[in-house]
């Protein structure tokens, strides 16, 4: 029967023109890490505003950022680049801009006015030998103390300002049979709330200093030195159980009044949210210390280079649509975290996110995470030093500050 | 392996008859002169170069090690690799004998004990990680179990101490592990002659002694498997401590491969990496050149065979 296989022909060749003028449509293909229910609420966000746009959005999910960055990298060095790709604001693509491998967005960025709707210091982040690299997408906050306002209330305390207070408040929250302090026992959950201990006690200078800086003289000055002991005299106010902890479990001992208190990332609100909590109501928010600085992480998609037309189109629309400020609110909300422009009403917004919003408004208290300062290597040198004096009671703080001179020198 | 060829008129028609075996394993060879070989000499160059993310060509020399001798978690990596090495080898192999003795002795439902024994073994090391993590949390396991029954001063809090955390990763490995060892060695008693029981039982040799001086020299090939099987488990362990205690506390538990995967995937320095992972295929060598010999050397029994 020729003339059927003709007809099949013909309905052959009418897909693939079909699938070719596709091909000229807009179709990004999004690699990212937000797996999570609140996080893969948040980036669909994104993707129904861009199909809304007329793109084609094709979702690659890889669960943990290790693994996702891992599988991206590779991709776009081996020449089979996703159309659009998801790093944490900071120095983690610094290699792949490097070797040329990202588009560059000085047109998008102009068009947009981003010097003057983002933070300098996220301008800084996104720009590699004075061009644009990459579409930042929100703020995380990374030295928030989170408390349990009915145990501050029932055992008749109130909520410590600095970390000092939060130190002395220890044996009277144990009395009225709290854990002062839900922490959990990783790394990175110690190295963040060294981080903000840091910044509470030290102030923005000598942060910056001893992680971007490298400076020798900084570690060494009795500034650090305290630092190191209010951390220390933290230690006091763990359970027994920390080590190895997550830290939503920690978060889940702040919501059933085990704990009184948590230092945490924003995105620790998600767990309060899903336990039907209100932020200043059944819980707190507050950031210690007077100089009250907003430590900054986030997320940014970066474009890498691309061959195909639609695919270049998509990432034009997608610079500027991630960026627009109803995205930006509706993403944010899902999120946890607050807008990086700074021009958007969070009226709708919590009273966390309403709270940070507005420290982040005040370029003084714009302080950089330590990824934005310091190399993965470098950062990562620093968690085991800072990790090491946590789990290590009986370390002098002499022989803490020389492990962190010797992991500043040693690590790149 | 070089295996003597016999006089040289016949070599053309054995290698004639050879030809099939030859090609049909050459892609496995191929695949393992390239894969695998050429993998170690890259991760070995990539060690010497000053690479952090992506490859670098220049030549730093022993930097990288100098950096990795001198790094206090690899130091802790490297103790707890022994630690645990030696207590990991020793309890499965003691363990691993006793049981697959018991086994041995035709015990009624000797089935379901197999099964028992090994059933831990077909788990992965990710899933014992995490019930023995549980199990050993002082909140949630053995202590609070112990202490809810009365005994409020008992205290069991290994996993959260640094110095004792590695044992706990031992307990866990042995748990995992000892049913290998006792499947290997078991095979090994049931293929012991009956004959040799017969005869020490005549001797008057009493059993334990039989097993000692007699059974066990004879099994010495499953050993030394059972060694080498073992002993590589030891040099990658990298899942356990992952699920069980994350390197933690502090850096107490770390172990070299916890290394070197953080250093690639997380913290983006490929070199140092590489230099670990080069210390580590030195090890397995160092602990397969002598299996290697003794199966395959001048004064193995499988010469001439």
């Amino acid at each position: 029967m020729p003339s059927i296989r003709n007809y099949a022909l013909a309905a052959g060749l009418l897909l693939a023109g079909v699938s070719f003028a596709q091909a000229q449509e807009m179709k990004a293909e999004v690699l990212h890490w937000w797996t999570s229910g609140g996080e893969s609420a948040a980036v669909k966000v994104f993707a129904d505003k861009f199909k809304a746009a007329g793109g084609e959005w094709i979702d690659t999910a890889i669960a943990i950022g290790e693994n996702a960055r891992a599988a991206g990298i590779n991709r776009i060095v081996g020449g089979n680049p996703p159309t659009m790709m998801q790093f944490n604001t900071g120095k983690q693509f610094d290699e792949i801009v490097a070797n040329g491998f990202v588009r560059q967005l000085d047109d998008v960025a102009a068009a947009g006015k981003w010097q003057e709707i983002l933070p300098p210091a996220i301008v800084d982040m996104i720009t590699r030998d004075g061009h644009i690299y990459a579409v930042p997408v929100n703020i995380h906050g990374e030295n928030w103390l989170w408390y349990n306002t009915k145990v501050f209330a029932d055992a008749g305390l109130q909520p410590p300002k600095t970390f000092a207070e939060l130190v002395s408040l220890g044996p009277k929250l144990k009395d009225a049979g709290v854990i002062p302090l839900a922490l959990g026992g990783q790394p990175w959950q110690e190295r963040l709330t060294f981080g903000a201990v840091l910044l509470s006690d030290g102030g923005p200078e000598l942060y910056r200093k001893v992680l971007a800086d490298k400076d020798l003289d900084a570690v060494k000055s009795p500034e650090f030195h305290k630092v190191a002991e209010t951390f220390a005299g933290m230690r006091a106010l763990v359970d027994q159980g920390s080590p190895g902890r997550n830290w939503n479990d920690a978060t889940g001992m702040l919501i059933t009044g085990k704990a009184a208190m948590q230092v945490m990332g924003d995105w620790a609100k998600g767990e309060f949210i899903a336990a039907g909590q209100t932020a200043g109501k059944e819980y707190g928010c507050v950031v210690l210390g007077d100089a009250g600085g907003y430590i900054m992480g986030g997320d940014v998609f970066v474009f890498p280079n691309v061959e195909d037309e639609g695919q270049k189109a998509a990432q034009l629309k997608l610079a500027d649509l991630l960026l627009a400020p109803e995205t930006q609110i509706d993403f944010n909300m899902k999120k946890g975290s607050v807008p990086v422009r700074l021009d958007v009403d969070v009226a709708k917004m919590d009273s966390c996110a309403q709270e940070g919003m507005a420290s982040l408004r005040d370029p003084k208290k714009q302080i950089e995470s330590i990824n934005m300062l310091a190399s993965p290597d470098l950062a990562g040198a620093l968690e085991d030093v800072v990790t090491e004096f946590w789990n290590t009671p009986d370390m002098p703080v002499d022989t803490f500050v020389e492990n962190y001179m010797a992991a500043l020198e040693a690590a790149g | 392996m070089a295996i003597a060829l016999p006089a040289a008129t016949t070599r053309p028609r054995r290698f004639a008859r050879r030809l099939p075996a030859v090609l049909a394993l050459a892609p496995a060879a191929l695949v393992v002169i390239v894969v695998y070989l050429g993998c170690m000499l890259w991760t070995i160059r990539i060690s010497l170069s000053s690479t952090k993310l992506l490859p670098v060509n220049d030549f730093v020399g022993l930097d990288q090690y100098l950096r990795l001798f001198s790094n206090a978690r690899f130091q802790v990596s490297v103790e707890n690799l022994v630690i645990f090495g030696l207590l990991f080898l020793l309890g499965t192999l003691v363990l691993g004998f006793l049981l697959a003795v018991f086994i041995d002795q035709r015990v009624r439902g000797e089935g379901v004990f197999r099964t028992i024994y090994l059933y831990p073994h077909a788990m992965s090391f990710v899933v014992t990680g995490l019930v023995w993590q549980w199990f050993l949390n002082p909140g949630l396991g053995l202590q609070k179990l112990v202490r809810d029954a009365g005994f409020e001063t008992f205290t069991f809090d290994w996993i959260v101490s640094k110095e004792m955390v590695v044992y706990t990763l031992v307990m866990a490995g042995i748990w995992q592990s000892a049913g290998l060892v006792m499947a290997l060695l078991l095979a090994g008693l049931r293929g012991i002659d009956e004959d040799i029981w017969k005869a020490t039982r005549i001797d008057g040799i009493p059993t334990w002694r039989t097993y000692v001086s007699i059974v066990l020299p004879m099994l010495r090939p499953m050993v030394v498997t059972a060694v080498v099987l073992q002993s590589i488990a030891v040099v990658k362990v990298y899942d356990l401590v992952v699920a069980m205690t994350k390197g933690g506390p502090g850096t107490a538990s770390e172990t070299p491969a916890k290394f070197v995967m953080d250093h690639l995937f997380y913290r983006n320095n490929v070199g140092l990496a590489t230099a670990c992972a080069t210390i580590m295929l030195l090890t397995v060598i160092a602990v397969l050149t002598p299996w290697l010999y003794s199966q395959y050397g001048p004064n193995s029994q499988r010469r001439g065979r």
